[in-house]
């Protein structure tokens, strides 16, 4: 790690040398301090920092909405499926009062590790808040939406988190999901808020389960046809 | 330490790109977005074909030029298209030249019958019946380019839900639904509603209710139509507490003058303006611009 050589440089920018050391993000060696390759690692090293949750190494919220941005413009110019599923560890306040905040963080770890296991590279997966996490698929075909998230769902059912010497805790997390409507551009908020939606229906009915967003239904039941041409009063219209 | 001076270093060489990226959504939201002044685009659909959905669109794209409009009418009916018949256009030039390069979009852009413009598919466009990104990205430019030049843009989508149709009426501002009062058509109708409500978000589609016996039926089903919406539609929607509003823009009787005109491949609206269907057209449009 290189130091700075000047005392009164400016503050801010020593801060940020500390940040990366702090973070065991070493800058290249063999650069010159304060020249342009130099500065450029800096600020590499500064981005990377921005955009990482510090617990759980994932992306932070603040990446998560960029790549939601990102992933928005791409649905509404090419069409393509893509996913956004919220997710939520069960009962973490329970783990918390029983086993201390150390345990809770290590439960977050131990969900984040299982989350970037069950998904592809190029899926994001994100630190939302609190015990929430976010996770963007892109190109996601409708038909592998719930297999994903039931697989996720498995998966941290299926690993104890281990938080002291021979205490394992088990633990559940509730998904849900949904689709970015095709060819139109949504607005992030509205996307994650129907993925939120659906997982809300998770929590309520039952927790540890996996909820997606059904897709848009063309068919027409007969009640919907009983109504829509049952009253008297519309009946004469094809007298 | 001195940072280094920047007018004297190569500009490019401090990218800060990445750094831009992250302070970048911040800025889409702060910054204003002063769109330039562009057509209104309506989509025009029904679910059933054979509805009256290319009269609707030619007449009512004289109605509004008439009314001081600068129109064009985009035949989105990709795989199928009639408006050449319906307005007895015979075009060199169509989106099939645009699409495969043979011709710039300003010469397949062609004067009407109606003083209105249009932009015809052609039957080369049967192979592109099926949504391929290509596809959808030439449509999508092609809107892009000619948004500026007018005040509406109708679009002339194809009957059904299909892809296609789906991304044609997404492109669009506001949705117009032709059906007749006829069940098959009215279900079709109303299954497109749906389709539109869950997956595009619409809290707003227009009705036209054509070929109905009295005037004032097309209310009646409008009225029927949102019934059944509000029980079956709105609750399973994201957010019921918006709810899905049918708007009935006016509807059209059945009128020998209209098969007569559309026989004779004129609009009605040049030939029997003061017939009640040309009348009822007009009525449409006033309502469309208010």
């Amino acid at each position: 790690m290189s130091t700075l050589p000047h005392p009164d440089a400016p503050l801010q920018l020593n801060t940020a040398l500390q940040l990366l050391q702090s973070a065991g993000r070493e800058l290249p060696d063999g650069l010159s301090v304060g020249s342009p390759p130099w500065l450029q690692a800096v600020i590499d090293g500064l981005c990377e920092l921005s955009s990482r949750d510090a617990l759980t190494g994932l992306a932070n919220r603040r990446q998560f909405e960029l790549t939601l941005a990102r992933e928005i413009d791409r649905v509404a110019r090419a069409g393509e499926p893509a996913l956004v599923l919220m997710a939520d560890v069960d009962h973490f306040k329970k783990v918390n009062d029983t086993y201390g905040h150390l345990a809770g963080d290590q439960v977050l770890q131990a969900v984040a590790h299982t989350l970037l296991e069950c998904v592809r590279p190029m899926d994001t997966v994100a630190r939302f808040g609190g015990e929430e996490f976010a996770v963007i698929l892109p190109n996601c075909p409708p038909a592998f939406g719930q297999t994903v998230a039931e697989r996720i769902r498995r998966q941290v059912e299926r690993k104890p988190v281990n938080v002291a010497l021979g205490v394992d805790v088990s633990v559940t997390i509730s998904l849900g999901g949904a689709f970015a409507p095709q060819w139109v551009r949504s607005s992030a908020a509205l996307w994650v808020e129907r993925a939120d939606r659906q997982l809300y229906l998770a929590k309520t009915s039952g927790r540890n389960r996996a909820c997606l967003e059904q897709p848009a239904i063309s068919q027409v039941s007969a009640e919907e046809k009983g109504m829509l041409f049952g009253t008297s009063q519309f009946q004469d219209l094809f007298e | 330490m001195t940072l280094p001076d920047q007018s004297t270093d190569a500009s490019g060489f401090i990218p800060l790109g990445r750094a831009r990226q992250v302070g970048e959504l911040a800025a889409a939201q702060v910054a204003p977005q002063t769109a330039p002044k562009r057509a209104r685009i309506t989509a025009i659909t029904s679910g059933k074909g054979g509805v009256g959905k290319t009269f609707v669109s030619a007449n009512l794209a004289a109605a509004l030029t008439q009314r001081g409009e600068r129109v064009l009418v985009l035949d989105a009916d990709l795989g199928l298209a009639n408006l050449d018949v319906v307005l007895n256009l015979t075009p060199k030039i169509t989106l099939h030249d645009v699409f495969t390069g043979k011709a710039d979009l300003d010469d397949a852009v062609l004067p009407s019958p109606g003083g209105f413009s249009v932009l015809l598919a052609g039957s080369g466009m049967v192979e592109y019946s099926r949504l391929t990104p290509e596809v959808r990205n030439q449509l999508l430019a092609v809107v892009e380019t000619l948004a500026p030049r007018f005040d509406r843009i109708l679009l002339d989508t194809g009957a059904g839900i299909s892809d296609v149709v789906l991304f044609a009426v997404s492109l669009a501002d506001e949705v117009l639904i032709v059906t007749t009062p006829e069940p098959t058509s009215l279900t079709d109708a109303y299954a497109t509603i749906k389709v539109l409500a869950s997956q595009q978000q619409r809290r707003l589609i227009r009705l036209v209710v054509n070929q109905v016996n009295r005037s004032g039926d097309g209310r009646v089903i409008r009225g029927q139509l949102q019934l059944v919406v509000d029980k079956f539609v709105t609750p399973h929607l994201i957010d019921p507490a918006t709810p899905l509003k049918l708007e009935f823009l006016g509807d059209v009787p059945t009128d020998p003058a209209v098969r007569e005109a559309v026989l004779r491949r004129r609009l009605l609206l040049d030939v029997m303006p003061g017939t009640a269907a040309a009348i009822a057209m007009g009525v449409v449009a006033d309502k469309l611009m208010a």
